[in-house]
């Protein structure tokens, strides 16, 4: 009883709202890259990179808003090199993801040696505010996912990102420009994964930590997918995810009743797993999804 | 890739990664300039680092050893039309396993030296058992798949490793037994370097590795599926056989590599075993084209470019991470090399339809 008592009360609950806030937000960016046929691996990487510019702006210009304007916006560039890569010249969207992520990784790391002169840690710098109980990216963070769903489903923006990532050629007969449609999905997938790192890096804490991101791209890419590609999905999802990252920190609970916290982690990629095989209804991608758009071929 | 001794085919076939290396270098050079530093200096301090003197070379051929084994795991799976993104995960597996099975007492070297590297292979193979046959029986797309188990890998492998194996407040498992070590050159010479046999085990590999693919049955049937499932199907290949024995000798690669680490290396498992060989390997598998010579080489190359980051960052003081963002910038060019082929007006390769 007392397990159940530390486990759930308000404090886990608003722990797991700070926890699910990145996932979510990340997820319905690689919603929206997928969605339109483009494979998102590098969230991770364009997390990290947010999270680092974020810190970077809020330094030199003392506002934490501009921290996550600037993380939003160098997302979506940072993003750009995906799309450029696999849109115009074809290139394996895996592939590309993989060196996103290294290019982050090391990137942020060398950028922190030159900018600060330190390896590991940013100088503190000035924080988002808190509204009420939450930092704002809290509710920001809400409200994407409230407006990502009536894009997806309620406009006609959303119809052509489903037609372009379902079937390419079928769009591309009717006038869909497949490929601007893919590039605005690209970057608006790094637009959000940076301020999913902002999130982290400004919002939760106030400094940027080197590989801060701890492998949180990676679960909103399982939250996307145990979510079915649908923005409430990937919502509950971030939520499911978030509650177990949430009661991992409350370890002492945990360990007490035998579960080791390690065990704990896994639960979110298990899960996944589970879902794709097909076990709690099948999740399907997005029929054209890795496949790069060529002009006349079928 | 029998028929590729032509030698036009050969320029052909190495100009992409090439010119990927050279753009990355040059635009390394960039970076290192705007950041404030002499690019040459650091292009040298890197060579000096990964070349000056026979120790280092020893450390050049030590680094390159591990990226041997993930960068064929990932080759030979891509030669199936398999991704297999999960090699961190596997080595780590493998790397344990090894780890552990070499602290058994009272075997002889004859018996326990093989036996521990099979263990790895196994535990290797058998990590991406689950990806390989939902992918084989049920089409689930084994990047997602592998990369989940990496994680599921970190989380278990460091409870393991940490709070069942190693002795209480330590960040290492108890060292194996002698009768475990994969020989080390420094048995003989006077250097420092931990270089060992693993390297030699790695030539080997590769060799079997080229004779399975191109000289046996088996290698024909996966690289049949590799270039068309469906087409292998209609001459009497199962897919789905060939997919899973793909992946689970891609595993198995991966765990020997762990093994290396494992015995030739640190002789136990510790805290950051992999300095993530297994992402590595996949821009070495790209690099080296996917072909057991091309992988030689490319380990080769990253292996300097680790080797000699350190003493980059000592004598230039360039932050050692550039050889991360060389590392990226390589995979970009090699992923992207229709940029090259419009550039060289090559045709690109036969994607069907064009």
């Amino acid at each position: 009883m007392e397990i159940f008592q530390q486990i759930f009360n308000l404090e886990t609950f608003s722990s797991t709202l700070r926890m699910a806030i990145p996932l979510m937000v990340a997820a319905i960016g690689g919603m929206f890259s997928e969605r339109s046929g483009v494979v998102n691996i590098a969230l991770e990487g364009m997390m990290l990179a947010g999270a680092f510019v974020a810190v970077v702006a809020s330094y030199f210009t003392g506002s934490a808003w501009l921290g996550l304007l600037a993380a939003v916006i160098f997302g979506g560039l940072f993003a750009l090199i995906h799309a450029v890569v696999s849109i115009r010249y074809h290139a394996d969207q895996v592939v590309s993801g993989v060196a996103l992520n290294l290019l982050a990784a090391g990137g942020t790391v060398f950028l922190l040696n030159i900018l600060f002169n330190t390896s590991g840690t940013s100088p503190s710098v000035n924080a988002l505010p808190y509204w009420g109980p939450f930092k704002p990216t809290v509710y920001l963070g809400l409200l994407i996912v409230l407006i990502s769903h009536y894009v997806l489903f309620y406009t006609p923006f959303g119809l052509r990102v489903r037609a372009v990532g379902e079937h390419p050629h079928a769009a591309d007969s009717v006038g869909i420009d497949v490929e601007k449609i893919r590039y605005v999905c690209v970057i608006l997938s790094g637009m959000l994964a940076g301020f999913a790192g902002a999130h982290l890096s400004i919002g939760v804490l106030s400094i940027f930590r080197e590989g801060m991101t701890a492998g949180r791209g990676f679960i909103a890419l399982a939250a996307l997918i145990f979510g079915k590609w649908y923005p409430f999905g990937a919502m509950g999802a971030s939520l499911l995810f978030g509650f177990f990252q949430a009661i991992e920190i409350r370890l002492q609970g945990i360990e007490a009743i035998g579960i080791p916290a390690e065990f704990i982690q896994t639960i979110p990629y298990i899960l996944t797993i589970i879902a794709l095989a097909g076990v709690i209804g099948r999740a399907t991608p997005p029929a054209a999804s890795g496949e790069p758009f060529e002009k006349g071929k079928r | 890739m029998a028929e590729d001794i032509n030698f036009k085919n050969l320029l052909k076939e190495i100009s992409i990664p090439l010119l990927a290396i050279l753009s990355s270098f040059i635009i390394g050079a960039l970076i290192v300039m705007a950041s404030g530093y002499d690019p040459i200096a650091t292009y040298s301090a890197l060579l000096q680092g990964a070349f000056g003197g026979l120790n280092s070379i020893a450390d050049t051929l030590l680094a390159a050893t591990p990226l041997i084994f993930t960068g064929l795991a990932v080759a030979f799976a891509f030669r199936c039309g398999l991704f297999n993104i999960g090699g961190e995960g596997q080595l780590l597996v493998g790397g344990l396993t090894a780890a552990w099975v070499g602290t058994f007492k009272g075997i002889p070297m004859i018996i326990h030296l093989p036996l521990t590297l099979v263990a790895a292979m196994i535990a290797g193979a058998l990590w991406v058992a689950i990806p390989a046959i939902l992918k084989a029986k049920l089409g689930v797309h084994e990047v997602i798949t592998t990369i989940m188990f990496n994680y599921i890998s970190y989380s278990l492998v460091a409870y393991f490793s940490l709070k069942v194996l190693a002795n209480p407040g330590s960040i290492q498992t108890p060292d194996i037994e002698p009768s475990a070590y994969l020989w080390r050159l420094s048995n003989v010479l006077d250097i420092h370097s931990y270089f060992n046999i693993g390297f030699l085990i790695g030539l080997i590999v590769l060799f079997v590795i080229y004779y399975l693919l191109w000289k046996t049955t088996i290698g024909y049937e996966i690289r049949a599926v590799g270039i068309s499932p469906d087409a292998a199907e209609y001459g009497g290949i199962s897919a789905a056989k060939n997919i899973i024995l793909a992946m689970l000798i891609s595993g198995a690669l991966a765990g020997l590599g762990g093994a290396e680490r494992a015995m030739g290396l640190f002789h136990n498992y510790r805290n950051g075993f992999s300095a993530e060989y297994g992402f590595t390997g996949i821009a070495v598998a790209l690099l080296g084209r996917n072909h057991p010579l091309g992988v030689l080489f490319a380990a080769l190359l990253f292996g300097a470019l680790f080797n000699g980051q350190d003493y980059m960052n000592m004598l230039a003081g360039v932050p050692v991470d550039l050889v991360t963002i060389l590392q990226a910038v390589i995979i970009l060019f090699v992923a992207a090399d229709l940029l090259f082929r419009r550039v060289l007006a090559l045709k690109p390769e036969g994607r069907k339809g064009e």
